[in-house]
């Protein structure tokens, strides 16, 4: 096994209430600092809610946004996001929304072709062969091509997508809610495609989703963050059957599952901390049946280092 | 294009434009092959001829010129200016836009102050003074007049941009390696052309004017050359004595800027998007019925009880049948959940109970819907207009969007309760504290004052639901209201709504797409595929045994929390599209059990006991279970 993605310190903070000239009025810590890597072939699924800062990491993954502290490294190579052209073939991205993520007024193939042409520079003969190639493998039928985004479905239009990316011929896929917007019944048409072409290809992929059956369904390991911060990693079967932090356990008490009787896990009025005066402290301190004096004072940092890592001051068994 | 041409064509008024934009297009065109006599010979002993003159159809001028000649050659220089003054202020206007929306930023920043800037002069101003820095002359008072207009077409074009600039695809491009230039050319440029040539169809008439105006102050055509403005500026003294020579140059203006104003107001109803959608055909207050055939006697009991239930969408030539004979029943106290993909028609068929279907295009064909005894369906407005909110009210998917974003919370409750009953204002008021106390909002006397994007998703979630409440109904009907939720605020929504309905005895009919939810929160649930009931029953039987193929593959293929890492059952294909359906079994393409006797006829929904299924051959023998 190697570790093909590793984020050291990687961190990002957006400036509110920008003016022409003179500082900001504040800061939004989307991402607070993080650490975590990603083996050779494996799905790590990253949950959360809303507002969590799933997305904003995926987006400075792929280079879209700039992070404000730390590293990207792939295959021990920092990530330099100055050059589209290099580092779109190192990491891919999919996005959420597969027919606004396609270009209106292009046809299937101009889009496709666009990764071929600018970052393997292919001539006519290679980008066609290649596009049938793909096209095959995500099973799209050629005749699609010379179609517009708006005469497919959401299923097919994400099958684009994920065509899209595997041109760029990247090992890593930045898979980011890539079936929220899809019905159940495409949703497993995708998320199966999805694990075929991972076997076939040997992609390495990072799994972004608030659903959580669906993330334990297809990922290896699981990290679950909390207003910016990782506060949970383990092994997928591990994490929502035995949770160790409080709030992987209200997520996981919460999700609603045939058979169980309805009960809201937790006090009905509670809100997310105000992201503009962030609590001191563990985040999650506020939300938490078993918080303590100890809470409040740093927040918790995520040991151990290795295997099923929590960041809590007095974490489940 | 040809759906332009024809929507172009539908407006009356763009039509006549067109014509009479065209015709002085093509006479401007064909000028210097016509037989017209030379415009700039003067022969003053032939002054001021009237019109028909002998030799002079529209007579002479003041320096015996004629003025046919002059006119057409006129009108030709002043086309030709407005239309390019037209091409380089949108070139400019457009490039600056742009590129100022694309960066953002600071860039964005100074290039819009400084477009700001520019458009605080009065035009007419600034463009003397532009014609007064460069000297008079007919290309000077084209720049004058193409900068004068660069910002208005600077900050429409960057307007769009940055809607366009922060779509996906833009993401999309840059990730598949193509530059910052690259990406303006194919990417945003080929999305904003339609919104340059709106805002240049709208424009030109005007510049053509400002181009006349420029010329009737002496600062645009020098003598003897004509254009338009300069013949209405040069027969100025004689304006009393001989009219005609100030009326023929106007009234050609007037049909220029007329014209190309109705054409480019036609080119802009046809192309812009919002407009072509039939947004501007609002929809009624209530949905269109024409109901053939007799209204069917209702099938059960209960508080809300719909029977055969037909409401389809007539597009143009297509008839999409949205929901086809639904039959459905809730009785106080109970819960109904309604689960379905997008399509199947469980959102139409909750908003026919209300006529709240758009019409056009929705029209309800058939079917009865009965509150308590009370027939909805072709009720009158008044009635309907009484139950709705009243008695049978809705939770929507998005609160965001149903709530009000310049009242606040605790107003809309208020409008909502006094819609209905005759009390003051405090009252209503503290009625609407109230109800946000009984959806658990923390600290409601504040809340109520504050504003829809104040609040989290969970509690304008909440407020949505306490206006569903706020007159007591008997029954709510809640579309999909936790979609949108995280998991953790779901489960308290979803707990608030069934305590609400034990409490209070409402009939609820919750429409979803999960199952998990149904099973935690419904007695009973209705399947519906390409717009009809293919099952129903007890919520748990049904998930325990599902009759259907449909439901239980549609069980099977949603991942369940606790099962671990595993191969998902795909159902393959797409649900068949509602305008075309074929005889028999609408899920029998996708189905491992399809038998020729499924798609030749018509299938019932055969009931058993509490339970029904429409299938030929189905995964519980639903009678004996029923014997059991």
């Amino acid at each position: 096994m190697t570790e093909v993605l590793k984020l050291q310190n990687l961190s990002k903070a957006f400036p509110v209430g920008k003016r022409l000239f003179g500082a900001p009025k504040g800061t939004v810590h989307a991402v607070q600092p993080l650490d975590l890597s990603v083996q050779q072939g494996e799905t790590l699924g990253i949950v959360g809610e809303s507002g969590c800062g799933k997305s904003t990491l995926a987006r400075m993954l792929v280079g879209l946004i700039p992070p404000t502290t730390g590293s990207i490294e792939i295959d021990g190579k920092p990530l330099d996001n100055a050059d589209p052209a290099v580092f779109g073939r190192r990491i891919q991205y999919v996005f959420q929304d597969p027919i606004s993520s396609l270009n209106p007024r292009k046809t299937i193939r101009q889009v496709m072709e666009a990764p071929l042409k600018r970052l393997h520079g292919m001539d006519k003969a290679q980008r066609d062969r290649r596009i049938s190639e793909i096209f095959d493998s995500v099973n799209l039928r050629e005749e699609f091509m010379e179609r517009y985004p708006h005469e497919f479905s959401g299923g097919q239009a994400q099958r684009i997508g994920i065509a899209r990316a595997l041109a760029a011929e990247a090992k890593i896929l930045i898979l980011d809610e890539p079936v929220s917007a899809l019905d159940v019944s495409v949703q497993a048409q995708v998320l199966n495609l999805l694990a075929d072409l991972k076997a076939k290809l040997g992609l390495t992929y990072l799994f972004i989703s608030h659903d959580l059956a669906v993330v334990e369904a297809v990922s290896d390991r699981v990290a679950v963050l909390y207003f910016g911060s990782v506060v949970e990693v383990g092994k997928a079967e591990d994490i929502f059957r035995a949770p160790r932090h409080p709030y992987t356990r209200l997520l996981a008490e919460s999700a609603p599952v045939v058979g169980r009787p309805l009960a809201a896990p937790e006090g009905r009025e509670t809100e997310l901390p105000d992201p503009l005066n962030p609590p001191q402290g563990c985040a999650f301190r506020a939300r938490c049946p078993f918080a303590q004096g100890d809470c409040a004072a740093a927040p918790p940092p995520l040991a151990p280092p290795e295997g099923h890592r929590v960041a809590c001051y007095h974490p489940l068994n | 294009m040809k759906k332009f041409f024809q929507l172009l064509l539908r407006n009356r008024l763009a039509a006549a434009g067109g014509v009479a934009i065209c015709f002085v297009v093509i006479l401007a065109l064909i000028t210097p092959l016509l037989p017209l006599q030379a415009p700039n010979v003067t022969n003053t002993a032939n002054r001021f001829q009237p019109v028909f003159a002998e030799g002079h159809l529209l007579g002479t001028d003041h320096l015996g010129r004629d003025m046919l000649s002059r006119l057409l050659w006129g009108t030709r220089l002043s086309l030709a200016v407005g239309f390019s003054a037209a091409i380089f202020a949108a070139f400019f206007g457009a490039a600056i836009g742009i590129v100022a929306g694309y960066f953002g930023g600071r860039t964005d920043n100074v290039i819009m102050r400084g477009v700001d800037m520019l458009m605080a002069f009065p035009y007419i101003l600034l463009a003397l003074a532009i014609v007064a820095a460069l000297g008079p002359g007919l290309v000077n008072a084209l720049i004058a007049v193409a900068a004068v207009n660069v910002p208005f077409f600077a900050r429409n074009i960057r307007g769009v941009t940055v809607g366009i600039a922060h779509k996906e695809f833009v993401d999309a491009a840059r990730l598949a390696g193509l530059s910052d230039t690259r990406i303006i050319l194919t990417e945003i440029l080929p999305n904003v052309v339609p919104v340059i040539v709106i805002a240049m169809s709208t424009t030109i008439g005007w510049m053509i004017l400002e181009t006349a105006g420029l010329s009737f102050l002496g600062l645009g055509s020098q003598p003897p050359q004509a254009d338009l403005g300069s013949m209405l500026g040069e027969a100025r003294s004689a304006l009393i004595t001989n009219p005609h020579t100030s009326v023929v140059p106007g009234v050609m203006i007037l049909i220029i800027v007329m014209g190309i104003n109705l054409l480019g107001d036609g080119v802009r109803d046809a192309l812009d998007p919002r407009l072509r959608s039939g947004a501007l055909t609002r929809p009624m207050a209530a949905t269109v019925v024409q109901r053939k055939g007799a209204v069917p006697a209702p099938h059960a009991g209960g508080v809300l009880t719909m029977t055969d239930l037909e409401t389809q969408f007539h597009v143009g030539p297509r008839i999409y049948k949205a929901v086809n004979k639904v039959s459905l029943n809730v009785a106080p106290g109970e819960c109904l959940g309604v689960i379905g993909e997008s399509g199947s028609g469980k959102s139409v068929t909750a908003l026919s109970v209300m006529g709240l279907v758009a019409s056009p295009p929705g029209v309800i064909v058939g079917g009865s819907i009965r509150y308590k005894d009370e027939e909805l369906i072709g009720a009158r407005y008044t009635t309907l207009r009484r139950f709705r909110g009243d008695r049978v009210a809705y939770i929507f998917q998005d609160p965001l969007a149903t709530l009000h974003p310049l009242y606040k919370v605790g107003d809309q409750l208020v409008e909502a309760i006094r819609v209905h009953h005759p009390v003051s204002r405090a009252e209503a008021w503290k009625r609407a504290v109230e109800l946000l106390k009984q959806v658990r909002i923390p600290n409601a006397e504040n809340r109520a004052s504050t504003y829809p994007h104040e609040m989290s998703g969970g509690m304008r979630q909440r407020v949505g639901i306490a206006m569903a409440l706020a007159n007591d109904p008997d029954v709510i009907i809640a579309d999909e209201p936790t979609t949108a939720l995280d998991v953790t605020v779901q489960a308290q929504i979803l707990s608030l709504l069934d305590d609400l309905r034990r409490e209070r005895g409402l009939a609820i009919v919750f429409i979803t797409h999960d199952f998990g939810v149904v099973g935690q929160l419904c007695d009973r649930v209705a399947v519906m595929y390409a717009g009809r009931i293919v099952e129903e029953g007890p919520t748990d039987a049904v998930l325990a045994a599902p009759a259907h193929p449909y439901t239980r593959r549609l069980i099977a293929c949603v991942p369940e929390l606790g099962e671990g890492r595993r191969r998902l059952e795909a159902i393959p294909g797409l649900p068949p599209a509602v305008d075309r359906l074929e005889p028999g079994c609408a899920f029998a393409a996708r189905c491992t059990k399809k038998e020729a006797a499924c798609v030749t006829r018509e299938i019932e929904l055969a009931r058993a006991g509490p339970r029904a299924v429409r299938c030929l051959y189905p995964e519980t023998d639903l009678s004996r279970e029923a014997a059991e």
